[in-house]
């Protein structure tokens, strides 16, 4: 039975499926998917999610927009965010986490180092 | 010899007035307690041996435990040591397995594409690169197609010539590889990594990576098993998704033509 839910956000289909197949490996973990920023947000006003998955190049909003909003949310101000990005530089992961992001984790990932970041912050 | 009448030391212990122990009875009396001293002193010294000896098989059982201990803490470090192999493996397999689903879920030539484009970039962390198909000419020989450019514009990639590399790599299929990929510049006219698309033996294009992402420092063999999986999967994707819309092209148009005929017919 899942006790956590888990959205996770990329506009890429095949790194979507390899993201929700890696967390599939945590069965307290329910896994939510969406496509870029805007539809995430739609789905974060609809239901209470524990953590947030997100890449930053995506059309319509990118996931750096997105986490700056989500921390202004009341419901959602608190939810752990990784980031997952092709974005390796350090000027790039020093955005992310001061807009509130919690993990940084560059493409190409390796599923366990996901995993793991998740269950840190879950504290599982 | 003592006296009868005269009182030796035995007597002062037994106390006077008491009728005297006999010297004969007191040597017997001290042969006994001699022999039962000896007796118990032979006691202790078999207890003293046996303990020695149960010491002995003890030491002997702790260095076969310690040498146990360390057999089990080595068999401990090889678990430890093939879990992290089988989770790299299960990580392998698991890239490799939504590699191949996303390749071939689609007959859509640009979702085909779109595949090659998504593992290249976020699979193999690929910045900088090419797909180029090889078109047969009628003089036997072939001409270069350019289907994806990631990373830099198309029109810049159209005008960038097959490198003798990939070249190399299309007459003869081999793949190319560089060992190092820390520092190296992206240079349009020789690419790190040079993937032959192959279906069986016929190669009908080429996978030209001129640049990896900053974080990729070198190639994992996940990276090589990506490479064979792309050049094996994604020429046959490819090739699948072109038979499949030209075929729908030329039923459209012999719908179109039937249609024509039809109504031409009817209206006769």
């Amino acid at each position: 039975m899942a006790e956590y839910t888990a959205l996770v956000v990329e506009d890429s289909p095949t790194m979507r499926q390899l993201i929700v197949f890696a967390l599939k490996r945590l069965p307290a973990l329910k896994v939510i998917e969406a496509d870029d920023g805007v539809d995430a947000l739609k789905k974060l006003q609809s239901s209470k999610f524990d953590i947030l998955i997100t890449d930053i190049n995506m059309p319509i909003m990118d996931g750096l927009k997105l986490v700056s909003l989500v921390r202004k949310d009341e419901t959602h101000k608190e939810i752990p965010i990784i980031i997952i990005t092709t974005e390796g530089a350090q000027e790039d992961r020093q955005r992310a986490l001061a807009l509130g992001a919690n993990a940084y984790i560059t493409k190409p990932i390796q599923a366990p180092h996901v995993i793991n970041t998740v269950k840190q912050l879950l504290k599982l | 010899m003592a006296r009868d009448d005269e009182d030796g030391p035995i007597e002062a212990a037994a106390g006077r007035g008491k009728a005297p122990i006999e010297p004969e009875d007191r040597i017997e009396e001290l042969l006994a307690a001699r022999q039962e001293f000896l007796q118990v002193f032979k006691r202790g010294a078999e207890f003293t041996e046996e303990l020695m000896r149960e010491n002995e098989r003890l030491r002997y059982r702790v260095a076969e435990l310690e040498k146990n201990i360390s057999g089990v803490e080595a068999a401990n470090r090889s678990f430890a040591d093939r879990y992290v192999e089988i989770e790299q493996e299960n990580n392998n397999l698991l890239n490799i397995y939504v590699a191949t689903y996303q390749l071939h879920s689609t007959l859509d030539y640009d979702e085909v594409l779109r595949a090659i484009t998504e593992v290249t970039l976020n699979f193999i962390g690929a910045e900088i690169f090419t797909v180029t198909a090889v078109e047969s000419t009628p003089r036997g020989g072939w001409e270069p197609k350019l289907l994806v450019a990631e990373g830099l514009d198309w029109g810049t990639a159209q005008e960038v010539p097959v490198s003798p590399i990939a070249h190399e790599v299309i007459e003869t299929g081999v793949p190319h590889f560089v060992s190092e990929l820390e520092g190296v510049d992206a240079d349009l006219s020789s690419p790190v990594v040079c993937v032959p698309l192959k279906i069986k033996e016929l190669t009908i294009g080429v996978l030209s990576i001129y640049k990896f992402l900053r974080q990729k420092k070198r190639l994992a063999s996940v990276d090589h098993e990506l490479f064979t999986l792309l050049a094996g999967h994604a020429a046959t994707a490819i090739f699948a998704a072109k038979l499949y819309t030209d075929s729908k092209r030329k039923l459209t148009t012999i719908q179109g033509f039937i249609d024509l005929v039809t109504s031409s017919s009817t209206s006769e």
